[in-house]
């Protein structure tokens, strides 16, 4: 509860009209895309103004009120979910872009503007923001680079984090900093800049961003690539890097979403085929010629039992298309879908997957899997009945067991998914107790209320 | 109050279909309304959200849900981009009716609703009423669009930009019932209310390509409206009336296609009236199911069962930019035929325009419950015509020709608004 007083001092800074207490709004902002239970906040405001943000947050400062930023609230991992109730800030008004220097190859953008509006803006300018994660439809730079967010090409053009150049934001007291530079190389002071990407909202509220962009790549080849089985196919992703290519996509998925997705889709996959790998090199048309002869050599030397060169654009959206309809398809099957991004390190794919496989026979589950085998971002997805109480608690257990196995690989808790509240409490399993401790020194120094996205990241 | 078993299955039904969002919010890419208010309430997700909280928690606050479940087009661009293929719009129509039944129409609904529109014959002689005297109510505004504005201030009408309603409507013409000619076809022809009671030159442009084909034509006077406004309104009663009254004057079936200029009505024939038919019998259920297979788009008809060659556009062709009604493409995926249709007339020429599928976010009685929204997203669709430098925009659904000459009216376009079968019948002799 916000007593009348607050809400008008909400009122004051952003109007009426952008201030919601009534239950049914509330319940809109209780969930994100995450399989969590909802948690409704006491208030919600949608600043349209940079001012306001400030104002917005010192008042919540000021009255200990818990604080979460919402930008399209698409997030996997419960990062916006307002897991302490208080305030839901919306950024989706703050949307601007503000600069394309198409010289210097950067953009300055605004935390609500969304990703792939962003990237067609910048593409109709002749350059490339190449992170891509699959909710870049709806998604606003700010979550993405809150949650550090990944994409398909994250093999060859890396992640949010490699794009990030400067974050200007308001400290929990509301003032505004500047961080980072729109030079290419900037070393003065910390890395503020990436102290911020991937803090989930839990340090500071990000307002604008300095991001890097890249020319766009001159030319692209696409195919898919058949095996019998996942060892075959996951011997051919190590092999293809062996060979020194990067493509810039380099897709996975298992026998039974080959079968979802011929059975929902029809794109014409076997759906007898044990994996396949969907591959696209970029770059140089000289450099794209040679390098996908090359990876068509090695998927054949490597036991691919078919291959499928796109010849065309209209061939090479075939291959993709295949790609796209893997969730659609999965997620048709079942009620609920339960989505993970446990990461391994590309050579212990054929173990993840031996893992997966194990665990889904353990706790009686469907697993389909799907994701970046190109840099071992896996998307193992169980589907499910979240009503199915007894085989919700089979899926809890199988999610636990998918954590400890991507760990017991030097892997990762989260490729390009975040940590949020689904997975703060292993975070000491993947770091150390003493780097958490040190996280929470670094979180506590700035926002000693804790009003900043509480119990994210870190949990309690 | 509707029969408490017949609430209680369907709202068994929408908690087995709202089970399926994912909560992705992919939705929020593709809502004309969520792009106006970036609200989430005003988005599927949000809204199944709260109806979750309905069939969950049971009715707290069903005011409130109702509220901002009325916040919607019921365009279906949401299910139709849903990853995971939840039928937002089939959930929203079945959540309307639940909270209807529950709290009551409201007395103006319950007036145009129960008291005219299932009322055929009163129905019909107010209008015919209205279009006597509306010369002395309005003024007319555009010549090329036809359009005129109030003398009055009104506030169902604001400033809204009108189209007259006809001298005569369609049923003027009586009963049509002729045996099939050169084609061996025999068609029924809902004409649908706007087509019958203001845009009488779509109606009269089907009956020529109909005669013109050789197609039979069993055209009776004594339909009514589909039902979608009632049902759209949650109004489950006056929906049913209006179904059985159409059902007594085309259950016989005794023609191979019931057609309809527009998407809507189609749309009603072959997804809504299947999808809400738990309240009728047996038979009544097989004769829905019966216009359903026959149910066909006039466009999806004169391409896809008549036939008609393409033709180049002539020395001094218009130019004819085409805008994809929601109901016409999301629901019933008829676009490509209203392009093979105009594609007939060599004195078109096609120019798309940007976003031909976006909603025109006319959406029923949306515009009337939320005309400043309403009017937000319509301004970006004339903005999409103007940008082609169109002489014509043809739209296969009365309710969106009616919006968008709202639109172009106010802006002071001189851009003719037709219905593709107009243009067609056009190059009939």
């Amino acid at each position: 509860m916000v007593s009348q007083s607050l809400k008008q001092a909400f009122v004051g800074i952003v109007g009426a009209e952008n201030v919601m207490d009534a239950e049914a709004d509330k319940h809109s902002y209780s969930y994100d895309a995450a399989v969590l239970d909802p948690v409704l906040p006491a208030l919600v405001v949608r600043p349209s103004e940079m001012d306001q943000v400030g104002r917005i947050v010192k008042l919540c400062n000021d009255n200990g009120l818990p604080l979460t930023v919402r930008g399209a609230g698409s997030n996997l991992s419960g990062g916006t979910i307002p897991s302490k109730g208080g305030i839901v800030l919306l950024s989706n008004a703050l949307n601007k872009i503000l600069e394309v220097n198409e010289e210097d190859m950067y953009a300055v953008v605004q935390t609500g503007a969304i990703t792939a509006k962003f990237a067609a803006a910048v593409a109709a300018k002749g350059l490339f923001y190449p992170p891509d994660p699959g909710s870049q439809a709806v998604s606003t730079l700010g979550g993405n680079v809150a949650e550090n967010a990944g994409g398909l090409r994250g093999l060859k053009y890396g992640v949010t984090k490699d794009y990030v150049m400067g974050v200007n934001f308001f400290d929990v007291e509301g003032n505004y900093c500047k961080s980072g530079s729109k030079t290419v190389k900037c070393v003065t002071g910390l890395n503020i800049p990436q102290l911020m990407v991937g803090s989930e909202g839990t340090l500071a509220v990000m307002s604008e961003f300095i991001l890097k962009l890249v020319p766009p790549p001159q030319a692209a080849k696409s195919m898919m690539a058949i095996f019998p089985d996942i060892m075959t196919a996951s011997r051919t992703v190590s092999a293809i890097i062996a060979a020194k290519v990067v493509p810039c996509t380099l897709e996975f998925m298992d026998n039974f979403t080959i079968g979802a997705v011929e059975g929902f889709a029809k794109v014409g996959l076997p759906t007898d085929a044990g994996s396949l790998l969907l591959i696209e090199v970029d770059g140089h048309p000289a450099q794209v010629a040679e390098e996908a002869e090359k990876v068509e050599a090695i998927c054949k030397a490597n036991g691919c039992t078919r291959i499928q060169v796109a010849k065309d654009a209209v061939e090479r959206n075939k291959v993709w298309e295949a790609r796209r309809a893997a969730l659609s398809s999965l997620a048709r099957l079942r009620p609920t879908t339960v989505l993970e991004d446990a990461t391994v390190p590309r050579s212990k794919i054929p173990a993840m997957m031996q893992a997966l496989d194990k665990i889904a026979k353990e706790y009686k589950l469907t697993i389909g899997t799907f994701g970046h085998a190109g840099d071992g971002n896996l998307h193992p997805t169980i589907l499910c009945d979240r009503r199915d109480k007894e085989e919700f608690h089979r899926v809890e257990k199988g999610v636990d067991a998918i954590f400890e196995a991507a760990l017991g690989l030097d892997g990762t808790l989260s490729g390009e998914h975040g940590i949020g509240l689904a997975k703060s409490r292993w975070m000491e399993k993947e770091t150390n107790r003493a780097s958490v401790l040190f996280s929470k020194r670094i979180k506590a120094a700035v926002d000693p209320k804790n009003v900043l996205n509480p119990g994210k990241i870190l949990g309690e | 109050m509707a029969d408490l078993n017949h609430m209680l299955k369907l709202l068994n039904e929408l908690d087995d279909q709202i089970v399926g969002c994912m909560r992705c919010g992919m939705c929020q890419s593709v809502c004309p309304v969520f792009a106006e208010t970036g609200r989430e309430a005003d988005v599927a997700r949000g809204k199944i959200a709260l109806l979750e909280f309905l069939s969950h928690e049971m009715i707290k606050d069903a005011e409130a849900v109702k509220e901002r479940l009325d916040k919607c087009l019921l365009c279906g661009s949401c299910a139709a981009a849903c990853p995971s293929g939840v039928k937002a719009l089939d959930i929203f129509i079945k959540a309307r009716a639940i909270i209807t039944a529950y709290l009551g129409l409201s007395p103006v609904k319950k007036a145009i609703f129960r008291g005219m529109i299932t009322k055929p014959a009163l129905f019909n002689n107010l209008l015919a009423l209205g279009s006597k005297f509306q010369g002395f109510f309005t003024t007319p505004v555009n010549d090329i669009i036809g359009s005129s504005c109030s003398k009055l201030l009104s506030p169902l009408l604001g400033d809204r930009h009108l189209l007259s309603l006809a001298d005569k409507p369609l049923r003027g013409n009586g009963t049509i019932d002729t045996a099939p000619g050169l084609s061996g076809l025999r068609v029924a022809f809902f004409y649908g209310c706007v087509v019958d009671k203001m845009f009488t030159s779509v109606g009269e442009a089907v009956l020529k390509v109909l005669r013109h084909h050789g197609v039979g034509i069993y055209m009776p006077v004594d339909q009514v409206c589909c039902g979608v406004p009632s049902l759209a309104s949650g109004d489950l009663k006056s929906y049913e009336d209006l179904v059985r009254m159409n059902l007594k004057v085309f259950g016989k079936g005794d023609f191979d296609y019931i057609l309809t200029p527009c998407g809507t009505c189609t749309s009603a024939f072959h997804h809504i009236w299947p999808l809400m038919n738990s309240g009728f019998s047996q038979s009544e259920r097989e004769t829905i199911a019966m216009l359903a297979d026959k149910a066909m788009d006039i466009n999806a008809f004169i391409a896809d069962k008549l036939g008609v060659s393409k033709a180049e556009p002539a020395a001094g062709a218009k130019t004819v930019t085409i805008h994809d009604p929601c109901h016409l493409k999301k629901s019933l995926g008829v676009s490509g035929q209203v392009r093979t249709v105009l594609g007939a007339n060599p004195n078109l020429k096609q120019v798309e325009m940007a976003g031909s599928d976006v909603c025109c976010g006319c959406g029923g009685s949306f515009n009337l419950q939320h005309y400043s929204v309403s009017t937000k997203i319509g301004k970006k669709k004339r903005d999409s015509i103007v940008a082609t430098g169109a002489d014509v925009v043809a739209a296969g659904c009365p309710a969106c020709m009616m919006q968008i000459a709202d639109m172009m009216s106010q802006a002071g376009d001189r851009i003719a608004v037709k219905h593709p079968v107009e243009l067609y019948a056009q190059t009939l002799g």
